[in-house]
């Protein structure tokens, strides 16, 4: 009978023991807010767009952190996905938009054609739209970044999103072609 | 000293828990991937092994020993594991949150690596051990695990980019190269001449 209750008090009290050790480690090594989120957010373009499908680049990153899919970022494009698969350690995927990564693009208003309603401005997540109320608005094309959500709001659909035209200072090399793809028997065995 | 060297020896490459021993295999096949990763996590079940085989060794000869309750040693070696484990994870939280968003399950399931059971059920075995060589054993251990482990990876890394034959790809070219590296480790018991 002793020894039954030897052995439930040296149980319970390893227990009790090993329970203080974890509870004063739990309030010792707290972590603050959500690490994953924040290098998340800074590998994200901040062009605060939404068209991952949430309302800026922070929810999207705590969204990855949740274990979101990294391939939304159409601004970010090939760069930025892989940078997140190099971070998150995961296979990096294609971008998962209706056209493709687009060429980068800049909007353009047709200045005689504005009525200085002053809505695409408020629309500009980057502050790149110049003007005031009943004035004619312009675009510092330095600064925007082509995320489209200046067209829509538009009363007179006076903004075009016009390409940008690939200068000396611009210009890259392609990538190069994956493995096996390398002559054009093989491509067209593939396809 | 000598002796503490030889338990070093012994349970790194001689008796290579992984390899010769055929405990761990888990993680071993589990984590080994990427290179990066497979440090992570041995550096992980390193902490993991000698933290357990210490507290594992106090319990046995504080607690089970002078109450004589060794009948315990299974469960009360579980709890003890589990705690390390807990506490490791919080650890590995606080200082590397990628780290352990890539461990992912892994980290806990240290607590079911046999590794850290049976080290610390084959230094209660050995009631001769004392305290510094039952924690070398189980630092050994981990080192033994940590080197197979990274290892195994860097093949597993090459391989992945070799022409491997379409019936040996994935698993079953790991399972040869793990067989292969075992078979090579065997030979390390002619290491120690009687």
């Amino acid at each position: 009978m002793s020894m039954v209750f030897i052995s439930v008090i040296a149980l319970v009290g390893l227990s009790l023991i090993f329970g203080a050790i974890l509870g004063f480690a739990a309030v010792r090594f707290r972590v603050e807010g959500n690490p994953i989120a924040e290098q998340v957010n800074a590998l994200l373009p901040q062009t605060q767009c939404g068209q991952c499908g949430y309302p800026g680049c922070k929810p999207y990153a705590e969204a990855i952190a949740a274990g979101d899919k990294i391939n939304k970022c159409p601004p970010g494009g090939e760069a930025t996905i892989q940078a997140l698969a190099e971070l998150l350690d995961v296979e990096p995927e294609p971008l998962d938009a209706v056209e493709g990564e687009k060429p980068q693009m800049v909007a353009f208003i047709r200045e005689a054609e504005c009525i200085g309603c002053t809505k695409c401005i408020q629309a500009c997540p980057v502050d790149a739209i110049l003007g005031a109320a009943k004035q004619m608005h312009t675009v510092i094309a330095n600064e925007c970044t082509g995320c489209d959500l200046c067209v829509e709001p538009c009363p007179v659909d006076c903004i075009d999103m016009i390409p940008v035209a690939q200068t000396l200072q611009s210009w890259k090399w392609e990538h190069p072609l994956p493995p096996g793809t390398l002559i054009a028997t093989d491509r067209e065995s593939l396809s | 000293m000598s002796e503490l060297l030889l338990i070093l020896v012994s349970a790194i490459l001689v008796n290579n828990f992984v390899l010769v021993q055929f405990l761990g295999l888990c993680p071993f096949m589990g984590v080994s991937k990427k290179v990066e990763t497979a440090i992570g996590l041995s550096l992980a079940t390193t902490f993991v092994l000698t933290l357990a085989s210490i507290c594992s060794y106090l319990v046995q000869h504080y607690i089970l020993k002078p109450f004589d309750i060794e009948f315990l040693r299974t469960i009360s070696f579980i709890l003890v594991i589990a705690v390390v484990v807990q506490f490791t994870e919080m650890v590995v939280n606080k200082t590397s949150p990628i780290l352990y968003r890539v461990l992912g399950i892994f980290l806990p399931l240290i607590t079911t690596n046999c590794i850290v059971l049976g080290v610390a059920l084959l230094n209660a075995n050995r009631s001769e051990y004392t305290f510094i060589q039952a924690s070398v054993n189980g630092f050994a251990a981990g080192l033994g695990f940590s080197l197979v482990l990274v290892l195994f990876a860097a093949m597993r890394e090459r391989i992945a980019i070799a022409d491997v034959p379409k019936p040996f790809q994935g698993a079953a070219i790991g399972m040869l190269t793990a067989g292969l590296m075992s078979l090579a480790f065997m030979g390390f018991s002619g290491l120690i001449k009687l």
